[in-house]
């Protein structure tokens, strides 16, 4: 049986500023090397400003993870040099001298089993490098620093997990929780990223680098568990080593050996002092983290009757519970609840959709009202959510404009079912036969008048005439 | 008109009007271009110097706001960052570096309206305590140019010294403000670590060195405390000295102060004159009433190894970020692969620098920590705990700053271990973030010796007041240049 183990590090997007000076957090949006300032780019002199607010979100991270948290937290340099790192050290967390990063010894549960997290911390971001063409044949390599210095959380997972299948599901879980507490933006290039480690029964460790993105990993997981089972097998020795992900031929090639590692030679950061958290500290935070997945899911299901995997679709997507929490009322929950989980999603699944949507939670409780009001019909709502999306027009704007209100008047509903029933003269013979196909009539009527007859006149009138019940 | 004065008494000629920024500034310019080919204090010279002293004598004559130094010339040592001229470390390796902005204590002395007059020579990277290590020659001890004038802030003691300007700021890492101030008889205080800010000053060991004020009494260096001391948003490390006025109650007096002798720095290896110019001292304090009693510090034997161990450690880091990548010097890079790249472009390092290298990347190493630096940080925290239990039973510490006088070029050079251990009185102020000063008190066969007081955290102004009242007990003869 495999042994797998990952390295998440996550990306504090939604703060302002970097982790020790003031440029800006997102570092997406300027052209290269403009983003800067002494302190990211390490100018001699130039001390690091800590970023409390980073702290502050960490904090609230290790304690969405159940991590326990120590009285204070220190920063250590990781020395190496690197062509992406300013100072040729990273400001990171370390634990020497006792228990000094942001958590430790937490976990999360994934389908009953439990995932230990063996430590959070805090770190800088290094800057990118940019390759003419693949990194091995890059004739010119380029730095920019505009990421140099961008707040970093490192979550550690114990070796917990069996099978690739788990690390997607710990990922997916994972991945919403940053979403819901408002610390990242999974869907920002490069904000998550992670590394995994392998081993299998009769084997030694096995680190894998370089996965761009968490589907990689999964494969990567895999072509790692099948290599060393392979060699296993052969009674060949699997050694413990370093292994880069191959992108382009989706496999893992050596990258270096055990003994070889860097020896980071880890001490003090000076230049920051050591933070003490006290208990004001943490209460503050409990009081600012926002309700977690888990109880908001709860919630729907208990007080709006909302089914389980409806309220699960709607609790851990941090957009849609946003805009369901700010929609709805004890009346129209349920209806609102429908209309995000079956209509909305094919229209706002991405994050560039998102991004140039028009709606907002007021279409949401307008359209759902109607429903409920018997105004519109569902398959109309379904119409005129996809006008609101795309330009943000009300309910009655669109109602007017594209004619999609109700038809209820008992002649002209009765004037469809004519047509239908002279056209359908095989159906009608069958339902004669067979009353509960009715509805297929019902779809007929409906079709007729573009969805626009109310359902269950056209219903009451057409059981009326075929004189069954 | 004399460039012979104190910035005290520069503040009162130019009020009275007897004296212009620029009459004084032209003067200082005059001189440094006359001696300082043979001394060696500067490595660059402020060419706008002039011209801000006629805009500062324009608002004095204009009755305009004008800040408390009045145009006065104050130097700076080359790694301290002064915006928009070079700032090189006495280094190769940063020999064009240009800085793009101010050290925190610099823009602080500019909006108090001194003039920036140059920047001075040190060994490279603050890494010595004669100049020698300079990339760019040494300076020479004015008293007698055959004579080391210390360092590493040795070019802004010599300005000081033999008054190329009215005062320098230096660094101290492990006598470095110290050590050049005896030795060029001039003030040197090592502040509290965190009571000026290190926003600026490049680092060499972080975690224990201050930038400090090299004057030529102990009034001008608490006038220089007051504008630069105090807590800066662009340093962590500072602490909030609520805006302490070091200049009032200066001659307060150490009458029933207690000093305690330091056994470890008073007795073994030092040098006779030495010695006797600090039982000296004892009896003047004394005779002004202060109590003197002997304090033993048993880890000070082990000071200078640990002191070496965590500064390398902590240079090796420091000085990691010189690859040449970003910002140097000149190097044409095409066709090396990276770690080549770098071994080849840090070759600018000097001798002693690249030694430090060396020792930093092996003490803190896997296999080593626990020998070397660990144990270096527990000596640290236990002269710590001695120096604390001490301070307990006295107001201050007293030793000579350095146990031996001034030595001549070349005579130690060659055996750092023996450079190493004039560092024996001045790092445990450092190692334990305590304030200490060192005051010029004889000249001795014409060299100077300086006296050095130690107190707790955050006594920077009994030390001053302790230092004014030792000062005046002396008239000490003006340096031969």
């Amino acid at each position: 049986m495999a042994k797998i183990g990952l390295e998440i590090h996550c990306q504090l997007t939604n703060l302002e500023s970097k982790l020790f000076c003031s440029c800006k957090a997102n570092y997406r949006e300027f052209s290269p090397n403009s983003n800067i300032c002494p302190i990211c780019v390490g100018l001699p002199g130039s001390l690091p400003m800590l970023n409390k607010k980073a702290v502050e979100k960490a904090t609230m991270i290790s304690m969405a993870l159940n991590c326990k948290t120590p009285e204070k937290i220190a920063f250590f340099r990781k020395n190496y040099f690197y062509p992406d790192l300013p100072k040729n050290f990273q400001i990171t967390q370390f634990d020497a001298y006792g228990t000094t990063s942001i958590g430790h010894d937490g976990k999360i549960s994934i389908e009953g089993k439990d995932i230990r997290i063996k430590r959070i911390q805090i770190e800088e971001d290094p800057g990118r490098l940019i390759y003419e063409g693949s990194s091995e044949k890059t004739q010119i390599t380029l730095v920019d620093y505009n990421r140099a210095g961008t707040p970093l959380v490192e979550i550690v997972t114990e070796p917990d997990f069996d099978n690739p299948k788990q690390v997607r599901l710990f990922l997916n879980i994972l991945v919403d929780l940053l979403e819901n507490l408002g610390v990242s933006d999974p869907t920002l290039e490069g904000a998550l990223r992670a590394d995994g480690n392998v081993s299998v029964e009769g084997g030694n460790k096995v680190e894998i680098k370089n996965v761009t993105s968490f589907h990689d990993l999964e494969k990567a997981i895999h072509f790692e568990i099948t290599r060393q089972q392979s060699l296993v097998d052969r009674n060949i020795a699997v050694i413990s080593e370093t292994r880069q992900w191959d992108d382009r031929r989706k496999i893992t090639i050596s990258a270096r050996k055990k003994e070889e590692e860097q020896d980071y030679r880890y001490f003090l950061e000076g230049d920051i002092p050591w933070i003490k958290l006290n208990s004001e500290h943490f209460e503050k935070l409990r009081k600012k983290m926002p309700e977690n997945i888990a109880s908001k899911r709860e919630r729907y299901v208990e007080k709006y009757g909302i089914t389980y995997q409806v309220a699960d679709v709607l609790s851990s997507d941090k957009y849609y519970a946003d805009l369901f929490e700010k929609s709805h009322n004890e009346k129209n929950a349920k209806e609102i609840a429908n209309i995000i989980t079956t209509d909305l999603m094919g229209l706002v699944d991405t994050r560039e959709k998102r991004d140039i949507s028009k709606l907002t939670h007021h279409h949401l409780t307008e359209l759902a009202n109607a429903i409920i009001a018997n105004k519109i019909s569902r398959s109309s709502a379904k119409i005129a959510l996809q006008e609101m999306v795309r330009t943000g027009k009300s309910l009655i704007e669109i109602i007017s404009e594209q004619d999609l209100d109700n038809v209820s008047d008992e002649s002209m509903i009765s004037s469809f079912i004519e047509d239908v029933l002279n056209e359908e003269t095989d159906a009608v013979k069958e339902v004669k036969e067979k009353p509960e196909t009715v509805n297929f009539l019902v779809g007929k009527v409906m079709k007729k008048s573009k969805g626009k007859a109310d359902p269950s006149i056209t219903l009451k009138i057409l059981k009326k005439k075929l004189e069954i019940s | 008109m004399t460039l012979r004065i104190s910035a005290k008494k520069y503040i009162e000629e130019i009020q009275n009007g007897n004296l212009t920024v620029e009459e004084f500034i032209a003067k200082t310019i005059e001189r440094i271009q006359k001696i300082d080919s043979n001394l060696h204090a500067y490595l660059e010279i402020n060419e706008h110097a002039v011209e801000q002293a006629r805009l500062i004598d324009k608002k004095i004559k204009a009755k305009e706001k004008v800040g408390a130094c009045m145009g006065m010339p104050i130097s700076i040592k080359d790694n301290i960052c002064v915006k928009g001229t070079k700032t090189t470390c006495a280094s190769k390796m940063l020999e064009d570096y240009i800085s793009p902005y101010d050290a925190t204590a610099v823009s602080k002395l500019k909006l108090e309206d001194s003039i920036i007059i140059g920047k001075t020579n040190l060994d490279e990277f603050a890494m010595g305590l004669t100049t020698e290590f300079s990339a760019f020659g040494p300076s020479k001890n004015p008293w007698n140019t055959e004579y080391v004038p210390g360092g590493s802030s040795g070019g802004s003691a010599v300005a000081v010294s033999s008054f190329e300007c009215i005062a320098s700021l230096g660094s101290d890492t492990g006598g470095s403000v110290r050590n050049p101030a005896s030795f060029c008889s001039a003030v040197g205080l090592k502040p509290t670590y965190g009571l000026i800010s290190r926003s600026g000053l490049i680092s060499y060991s972080n975690s224990i060195e201050q930038i400090g004020p090299i004057t030529r009494t102990v009034e001008d260096t608490a006038f220089l405390l007051n504008i630069i001391a105090g807590i800066d948003p662009h340093d962590n490390t500072t602490i909030d000295n609520h805006n302490e006025n070091y200049l009032n109650d200066i001659d307060y007096g150490v009458e029933g102060k207690k000093i305690g002798i330091i056994k470890e720095m008073t007795q073994e290896g030092v040098d006779k004159q030495v010695s006797a110019a600090t039982n000296k001292a004892i009896s003047k304090l004394e005779g002004l009433g202060a109590i003197f009693e002997e304090i033993s510090l048993d880890m000070v034997e082990y000071s200078v190894a640990a002191y070496y161990t965590i500064t390398a450690t902590e240079a090796g880091s420091n000085l990691a970020r010189y690859d040449n990548l970003r910002y140097g010097y000149d190097f044409d890079s095409e066709g090396y692969e990276f770690n080549s790249y770098i071994s080849k472009a840090r070759k600018k390092f000097g001798p002693e620098v690249t030694r430090r290298m060396i020792l930093g990347g092996f003490v803190p190493s896997a296999g080593h920590v626990g020998k070397y630096f660990l144990k270096a940080m527990k000596v640290k925290s236990k002269l710590t705990a001695e120096v604390n239990e001490a301070l307990k039973k006295v107001d201050m510490l007293i030793s000579p700053t350095v146990p031996i006088l001034p030595f001549r070029f070349g005579e130690k050079i060659d055996d750092p271990i023996a450079l190493f251990l004039v560092d024996i009185n001045t790092v445990t102020a450092n190692l334990t973030e305590k304030p200490a000063i060192s005051i010029p008190f004889e000249i001795s066969g014409g060299l100077p010796i300086g006296i050095q007081l130690l107190g707790n955290s955050m006594q920077d102004k009994m030390l001053l007041q302790a230092a004014y009242a030792l000062q005046n007990t002396v008239k000490l003869p003006e340096v031969p240049v």
